[in-house]
């Protein structure tokens, strides 16, 4: 008799319900410490430019992922930019409908070569399309904590 | 096997620091910049990556690895990212030797990253999960029960006293005192401090462990041609061995690691090591906990068992003994930045035996030097072996 | 190293750089809350408990009798031959008195954590569990202890359905 077994009643089928006790504090770093500072102080965009590779960060980075070269020169952009690709979403990540659709977007800020995933607000439905041109609306000054949520969305630059 | 020889031509480091302002991206960056620019190479030179990070729920990232992987020199090219525990950091240039060796790469980029300090309130609560979910966890286990077990059995078995053991630590945070990365260097500590520490799990006390820690390191490997152009001081990897034992922790007696020396043999067979104890000059065993580099001596044969704690208590363990153990500080002293702990090992031992090691140099001109990781469930051993000449 | 590097990298902070906002950081708390199967082996550790039982498996090839049960024998890769029910009685392998909980806090009583060899089961073989009515200086390697159930009524088929192994006089 070998231990070939098979839970073949379901009421034999046992599970133990647990959780992993972990919460994550982030720091923003090098680069994030002065890109979110720059947005909480004086509502602008800064990123970090690669002169050997032309190429302008924006979320910047401390070094050059092509070339790996330190990236001490910064560099304003934005606050206006280009839709790159977007996404219209009708439900909520548990499954829900949400009343008012979310509108995801890569928008490339005007001097970046990357882009940053934002919200698109104050936009119809069917006036979506890549290539639309938008800028930043900020939170008001004392409402912003040095987050990716001092920006309140992005709408279209003629709305 | 027809492999082709491989040498390390470079290495790089950030400060171990208890909470790093840099992201887990910009740490490996620093290090793996300061490994190319050490040996002049740049990442055009570079082939592929290999990484080690400890479990992502330490950083808080899943799929740590492709996050990291920018920050560590892989952008657009192989890249792959191993975990073995703490046995991780010996294991990463492992896995860029046989890249090498095979004849894949010309040049591997090794980075081992890790940062502790976003895991909140601490990370234990990662580290939890190692238990059984079902037969232990419901117990109420920490990460701090196994190693006390692991460390009552080991001194029941040779009849240790605290003292014998807290000897090593006394050695490693005197030693990291002259290491410029170190977070818990201290060069006046003393047996009697680390035997009045507070008691977490007896016989485990404060000043038996390592800390929490954020950090990174890189090495740079290169095949035998591209490393006899770059460097007239290539540190060739002579043997590398590894190990797992079961993972029915409870079923095994822990006073010895049998999967260490497993893992040392391997290696010692393929460096042609036949008496590792003439032929090994310093050795980088691994110290999360004090008793753990006596206990991993003895697994890696370079201690009789029991015997280490004496080594330890005669000064042959000490910088200027006859088998210098962790002279970098180790764990206990630099830090443990679990992946980044293990390569830090490794670096050192490459300059040392480069007669780079500033204040830690070790005397008597070294060419054959170990280094050695270990984790999981008391579980995994890895082993390389460093040497000049030949 | 030391001589060509002026300056490591790595910017090290204290935790009132946080407390006081002295830099920029987010926070997040993922739901990992989980349903781990037993399985057929553990399923029926638990069940055995629920009932008063400690119960191993035997692998008649390499003769050895192990717990926690396991469906195969990871030394000979087959599987386990035969169930078969332990004492609930055994000996220390080794302990701890631990003052600390996971995330570090004190402790009020210390827990004595303890790996014991189950009478019945193959030499050195055991199982993690807690020591208790036994004065932690009391405590020695090779003492003998048998574990104290919880009554038939309030057992759910778990490990703590043992509340902790005791010293036998
Ligand atoms: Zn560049
Ligand atoms: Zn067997």
């Amino acid at each position: 008799m070998a231990l070939l077994e098979k839970v073949d009643k379901n009421i034999e089928a046992r599970a133990w319900q647990g959780e992993i006790p972990i919460q994550s504090r982030y720091t923003c770093g090098l680069a994030g410490e002065k890109f979110f500072r720059e947005i909480m102080e004086n509502g602008r965009f800064a990123g970090t430019h690669c002169a050997e590779c032309e190429y302008t960060y924006v979320p910047p980075t401390i070094y050059c992922e092509r070339c790996f070269a330190k990236l001490d020169e910064w560099v304003e952009v934005g606050p206006e930019g280009t839709v790159q690709s977007f996404t219209v979403l009708l439900v909520a990540p548990d499954g829900t409908p949400l009343e008012e659709p979310d509108i995801l977007a890569l928008i490339q800020l005007d001097g970046a070569d990357s882009v940053l995933v934002h919200r698109l607000g104050k936009v119809g439905l069917d006036e979506l399309a890549i290539g639309m041109r938008v800028k930043a609306v900020f939170k008001p000054k004392k409402e912003r904590e040095g987050s990716i949520l001092d920006i309140v969305h992005f709408v279209p630059v003629n709305a | 096997m027809g492999l082709r020889k491989v040498a390390v031509v470079g290495a790089g480091m950030t400060k171990f620091v208890r909470r790093a302002q840099e992201t887990g991206k910009e740490l490996a960056y620093e290090a793996a910049k300061m490994a190319l620019d050490s040996c002049e190479l740049t990442l055009d030179d570079v082939d592929g990556v290999a990484l080690g990070t400890a479990p992502d729920a330490f950083d808080g990232v899943h799929m740590k690895g492709e996050y990291l992987s920018d920050g560590a020199g892989a952008w657009r090219k192989p890249f792959m990212r191993s975990y073995v525990g703490g046995g991780t950091g010996v294991f990463a240039p492992i896995q860029g030797w046989y890249h090498v060796a095979s004849g894949l790469f010309d040049v591997c980029l090794v980075v081992c990253e890790e940062k502790m300090s976003s895991c909140q309130p601490h990370p234990q609560g990662a580290f939890l999960t190692i238990f059984d979910h079902t037969t232990e966890r419901p117990l109420g286990p920490n990460l701090l029960w196994i190693f006390a077990l692991e460390m009552n059995r080991y001194m029941q078995t040779y009849g240790l006293q605290k003292k014998d053991i807290a000897l090593v630590s006394v050695k490693n945070k005197r030693n990291a005192a002259d290491h410029p990365c170190a977070l818990l260097g201290d060069p006046n500590i003393t047996v009697e401090d680390v035997l009045k520490s507070e008691v977490l799990a007896w016989p485990v006390q404060r000043l038996d462990v390592s800390p929490v820690t954020d950090g990174a390191v890189a090495l740079v490997l290169a095949a035998e041609n591209v490393a006899k152009r770059i460097t007239d001081k290539p540190v060739w990897i002579k043997g590398v061995g590894w190990s797992l034992d079961t993972a029915y922790w409870t079923n095994r007696d822990l006073y010895y690691p049998k999967y260490v020396e497993y893992a040392a043999r391997m290696a010692y067979e393929m460096a042609g090591i036949r008496e590792p104890r003439k032929e090994i000059h310093i050795v980088e065993p691994y110290d999360p906990f004090d008793y753990k580099e006596l206990h991993h001596l003895e697994g890696l044969l370079l201690a009789d068992k029991g015997e280490a704690p004496r080594l330890t208590a005669e000064g042959v363990t000490a910088r200027t003994g006859n088998m210098p153990v962790c002279p970098s500080g180790g764990l206990l002293g630099v830090g443990n930045p679990i992946a980044a702990a293990g390569l830090m090992k490794v670096a050192e031992i490459f300059w040392q035996l480069r007669g780079e090691a500033g204040k830690r140099q070790v005397p008597g001109k070294p060419i054959t030097g170990l280094a050695q990781a270990w984790g999981d469930l008391m579980q995994v051993g890895t082993v390389i072996i460093l040497g000049i000449g030949g | 190293m030391t001589a060509k590097i002026k300056e490591f990298p790595g910017v090290g902070l204290r935790e009132s750089d946080f407390t006081e906002r002295k830099v920029l950081f987010t926070e997040w708390k993922p739901d990992a809350r989980y349903a781990w199967d037993a399985g057929v082996a553990i399923g029926r550790y638990l069940a055995e408990l629920k009932e008063g039982r400690i119960i191993g498996v035997r692998c008649h090839h390499c003769r050895r009798t192990v717990v926690p049960p396991r469906i195969f024998c990871e030394w000979c890769f087959r599987p386990m031959d035969e169930w078969v029910y332990l004492e609930d009685h055994g000996v220390v392998n080794t302990f701890s008195i631990c003052y600390v909980q996971w995330d570090m806090e004190r402790l009020e009583e210390p827990l004595i954590p303890a790996v014991i060899e189950i009478a019945g089961a193959s030499k050195g073989v055991g199982i993690l569990h807690l020591l208790g009515e036994v004065d932690p200086r009391e405590v020695k390697i090779g003492m003998k202890v048998k574990a104290v159930w919880k009554p038939a009524a309030e057992r759910i088929g778990a490990i703590t359905d043992i509340r902790y192994f005791k010293p036998i006089n």
